[in-house]
């Protein structure tokens, strides 16, 4: 309707950049999952953050008065086999998910392995992406049998071929991610692309004779961010998945770093046994964490694409 | 109720009717206060800008308003019985099949995957319980009444395998399958080309006469309603300010909105002059903008006193049978109206410079597209290549600071043509020069100097502006990239840029998805003319606008062309826009150009028969003018395989002038007749024969 041709009033013409932030996130509000989520994930987010203070204990602080307990008011949610407090190594093993990367002993990045995972494959994905939907051609031939080629292999067969070839570590988690997402980022930036192309600013770019690169980066991928950044939050939810399963099968975090995928695995054990809480929290934690991300990717799509 | 009262009796009566949807801000009452009735046999036109309520009232009739609408008040009586606030069963037993709808797209309104035949005969098989072969009978009928060439084959193709317009007759005539008392048509010709809608509009005006069917036409094309309608009913921000019938709306408009739409079409009059653009000031207000106990045009009226701002006028009778919303409708004359200062641009005119050497030059250009077969050797290769001859054998010059306006209907290859010039495409052979570069080279070869030289303005103003970045931004682009200016001053000569489209500077950090559809397209011309291109092509800048905006951007063009002596390119399949815009005219068809010369010359015979017969499809925005009927069959050849000879001889209504019934046509390309030095026709008609005929369209 003619909502759209609305003359802005002066004033409001220019808002500040907090308000046009806030106005920005106040489509997250509409939507009632996309809070949901949103709250899942900040609780991760802030105990991982916060996790010296929320216990007493560090990760690989072992008890051997204490093995495998319940839920106790020494131990929230009690020990594993080891006795180490499970809740001091779920909040820790949220960091490396969430908030840090560990790239040696010494340093670490900001951002969580997850987060960095998908990053560096929007980076691939979007840029291959990109070159096939624009340049088209053999080019797009190419790049895309290429990445067919790599979909054919089942997900969880990749990743433990890139782990047993480089190695388990923390970055090489990273590097796993990425290349498993590329394909499929690649693919979706490619059908937007195709789409975005047609549009006459791209041709008046060529017009002006811009570089393909500019045309690509500048002028097409700023217009393909909203469904990339939805499809971005799906894919940080199969990264902590992805990590999970690597976890479980020994090929995670070397140990004694708190991995959830690996507690899971050493807990597993002790189930039969009376003791299922070393396997249930890091499953809790995983699931609900993916649950979160895909509850708010979901809200933010519904709502961003009610708006438009 | 006597029978002769019945038969007097209004089919559709609407009385007061509000219609309001509810969105985040609210209750946005779309429509209010619309009054009109339709009888038998009758056609009501709605006429006015978008974002008026047309379609909001057609939806409303049949109350397909959606989830968030709502009819609020008034009355809506259908064949005497009330409509407003029944049950949705109610309201369907009311109605019946007795109201039939007709959409824009007929590609949408039809099914892609069953049959034409299955779909016209569902309509009586579910509708009146038909058995399965009378409801073919009866459709391959109803194809008949509306002139569907080879009906009964038509029934078993699919919709693709159909032109626009006969896809919009089997449109029609499963509305009319039903026999409705009341057919409702939302644009239904706005997406078809001009000689197509002329056949569709004939069809239109025949079917109140079979009919007897009473008809609500909308539209937002003056020369539309002249055509086919009866009654028009003027609305304006969701109002209805005028209603009467054709005749004494168009001989004597009431309302000024009326008076000022009436101004900003565009008309094929014979001389430049008479047909300047007047566009009305300001814009439609949007439905949560629009003042209440105030007259709605007030803000944009020439008129307007206290008074109108104050209250609101109603809707009364001044003459019989001739309603307006407005206080001084005895008072005021458009025949007595004069442009305020400053509205249109002063017209440079008699100021002809002879003898000037041509800027651009092209010689028998071709462009064509491959299309590789679908064979298996195409896989390495070697298959036999097709081509489509978008662009063929094109030649034509344009001295400095003239625009050519490049008219034809779609697909003849226009915008290749434009594409080829600009780089986007690479011509295949011939020559084409501007300002001594070879400009057959694509976009990436060629010399930034040439580029800067050479800008474009786009069509749809939604997608012209990167929705990404601010106006500014857009703007400076061009000047950065071509060091137009140095860098410190780009945001004084972006400013500069706004206000020579009429922008002020608040404009400069707004985002596209704050401006309306014309103030995009005015920023899209002050980016072509950023780096003060010698030549700027403009791929229909204003077919997508409103017509009181489309004025306003031409005169802008115009104004600017004048100021910095650009020289232009205006594709357009508007033939009024083109007369109005240019100074020279090229008639293209099927890849090729048929008539080339002055303006003057193309709007006068001697014709080309193409050209006479784009020109007598025009809609008129005049009941009075006497146009010729000339109408083309069947449709455009693919450019795949063109037709030998002249390509237009398979549609060509003159042929007959010809010996043999133009036999040499199918044989031989015509030749290039010269009627004066500028102006030549593509015919094998002698020209002696051209000149005798009348001009298409004569307005006294």
């Amino acid at each position: 309707m003619a909502v759209s041709e609305k003359a802005m009033p002066k004033a409001a013409a220019q808002p500040s950049r907090l308000k046009k932030l806030w106005e920005g996130m106040s489509i997250i509000f509409e939507s009632k999952i996309a809070v949901i989520g949103l709250v899942i994930i900040l609780f991760w987010i802030f105990v991982a953050i916060f996790a010296p203070l929320l216990t007493p204990y560090t990760a690989t602080e072992q008890d051997y008065t204490a093995q495998n307990q319940g839920p106790s008011a020494k131990h929230p949610l009690g020990t594993d086999s080891l006795g180490r407090d499970l809740w001091a190594r779920l909040i820790y093993g949220a960091r490396v998910v969430l908030v840090m990367l560990p790239v040696t002993d010494k340093f670490w990045l900001p951002l969580g392995t997850a987060i960095w995972g998908v990053l560096l494959g929007l980076l691939a994905g979007s840029t291959l992406g990109l070159m096939g939907g624009y340049l088209g051609g053999w080019v797009d031939e190419v790049v895309m049998r290429l990445l067919d080629a790599m979909m054919a292999f089942p997900v969880v067969l990749l990743y433990m071929i890139i782990i047993a070839a480089v190695g388990a570590s923390a970055t090489n988690v990273v590097l796993a991610i990425a290349i498993v997402g590329t394909p499929g980022i690649a693919r979706l930036v490619r059908s937007l692309t195709l789409d975005i192309r047609t549009r006459d600013y791209v041709r008046a770019a060529e017009v002006r004779g811009e570089s393909p690169w500019y045309i690509m980066f500048v002028e097409i991928l700023p217009n393909a961010r909203g469904p990339i950044i939805v499809d971005a939050m799906l894919r940080v939810g199969y990264a902590i998945f992805a990590m999970g399963t690597l976890g479980f099968l020994g090929l995670g975090l070397p140990p004694p770093s708190p991995d959830w995928g690996s507690m899971v695995a050493k807990g597993r054990q002790y189930i039969l046994s009376g003791s299922p809480w070393a396997a249930l929290w890091p499953s809790v934690a995983i699931g609900s964490l993916v649950v979160g991300l895909n509850l708010f990717a979901d809200g933010l799509s519904e709502e961003s694409t009610r708006y438009q | 109720m006597t029978t002769m009262e019945k038969a007097h009796a209004p089919i559709l009566k609407v009385g007061n009717a509000a219609i309001s949807y509810e969105t985040r801000y609210g209750d946005v009452e779309a429509v209010r206060d619309v009054s009109f009735e339709v009888h038998r046999a009758e056609t009501f036109g709605v006429v006015g800008e978008s974002g008026c309520g047309k379609s909001t009232v057609a939806f409303g009739i049949v109350d397909f308003l959606g989830a968030n609408g709502k009819i609020v008040g008034g009355s809506i009586k259908f064949q005497g019985r009330e409509l407003v606030g029944r049950s949705e069963d109610e309201l369907r037993k009311l109605r019946g099949d007795q109201i039939s709808m007709v959409y824009q797209d007929p590609m949408q309104a039809l099914n892609p995957s069953v049959s034409i035949g299955d779909q016209l005969a569902e309509v009586l098989t579910v509708h009146r319980d038909m058995p399965k072969q009378e409801a073919w009978r009866k459709s391959i009928d109803m194809l008949n009444r509306v002139y569907m060439p080879d009906s009964a084959n038509v029934m078993s193709r699919y919709p693709h395998q159909i032109s626009g317009g006969q896809q919009q007759r089997v449109v029609i005539a499963m509305a009319l399958l039903n026999n409705p008392a009341l057919l409702i048509m939302d644009e239904p010709t706005t997406a078809l080309d001009v000689t197509v809608e002329a056949v569709v509009l004939d069809l239109i005006e025949d079917l109140k006469r079979d009919f007897d069917t009473a008809i609500v036409y909308i539209t937002h094309d003056l020369g539309v309603v002249a055509r086919v309608c009866n009654h028009v009913g003027v609305m304006y921000a969701g109002e209805m300010v005028e209603v009467g019938s054709v005749e004494s709306i168009y001989k004597r408009p009431l309302h000024p909105y009326t008076q000022g739409l009436m101004r900003c079409v565009p008309k094929l009059g014979a001389t430049k002059e008479s047909s300047i653009l007047y566009p009305i000031r300001g814009r439609v207000p949007a439905p949560k903008d629009r003042p209440t106990g105030a007259c709605v045009f007030a803000p944009r009226c020439d008129y307007a006193t206290d008074c109108c701002y104050s209250e609101k006028p109603s809707l009364r009778e001044i003459e019989e049978g001739h309603r307006a919303r407005c206080f001084y409708s005895e008072e005021i004359d458009a025949g007595a109206w004069r442009p305020p200062k400053g509205l249109v641009p002063e017209l440079a005119l008699g100021a002809e410079e002879e003898g000037q050497e041509p800027i651009i030059r092209v010689q028998d250009l071709q462009t064509y597209y491959t299309q590789e077969s679908k064979a298996l050797l195409s896989l390495v290769g070697a298959g036999e290549k097709r081509y489509v001859k978008a662009v063929d054998e094109v030649s034509l010059e344009v001295p400095p600071g003239k625009t050519l306006g490049v008219v034809g209907e779609s697909g003849c290859g226009k915008s290749t043509l434009a594409k080829t010039i600009i780089g986007l495409e690479t011509p295949r052979g011939g020559e084409a020069d501007f300002l001594g570069f070879d400009i057959t080279k694509p976009v990436s070869e060629r010399d930034v100097k040439l580029i800067r030289e050479l800008q474009m303005v786009f069509q749809n103003p939604d997608s012209t502006m990167n929705p990404s970045y601010t106006v500014g931004h857009q703007i400076g682009r061009p000047l950065r990239r071509f060091n137009a200016v140095p860098p410190s001053e780009v945001r004084d000569e972006v400013v500069r840029l706004l206000n020579a489209v009429r922008l002020d500077e608040s404009y400069y950090k707004r985002l596209p998805r704050q401006l309306s559809g014309g103030e995009k397209q005015r920023v899209g011309i002050a980016r072509a003319f950023a780096s003060r291109p010698d030549l700027v092509l403009c791929d229909e800048p204003v077919s997508a606008l409103d017509v009181s905006v489309q004025a306003a951007v031409l005169n802008l063009l115009m104004e600017i062309q004048q100021e910095y002596g650009t020289t232009m390119m205006f594709i357009a399949h508007d033939l009024s826009v083109v007369r109005f815009f240019s100074d020279y005219v090229a008639v293209m068809y099927l890849g090729h150009i048929v008539e080339i010369g002055p303006a003057e010359a193309i709007y006068a015979p001697p014709y080309q028969p193409y050209t006479e017969a784009l020109l007598s499809a025009v809609p008129i925005p005049d009941p009075t003018a006497e146009q010729k009927h000339i109408r083309l069959s069947g449709t455009v050849p693919s450019a795949l395989h063109p037709p030998s000879g002249c390509v237009f001889h398979t549609r060509c209504p003159r042929r007959d002038m010809l010996p043999d019934g133009g036999k040499i046509c199918e044989e031989k390309a015509p030749p290039w007749q010269y009627n004066t030095d500028e102006h030549r026709i593509y015919c094998h008609i002698p020209l002696d024969e051209l000149r005798q005929m009348d001009p298409v369209v004569t307005t006294d």
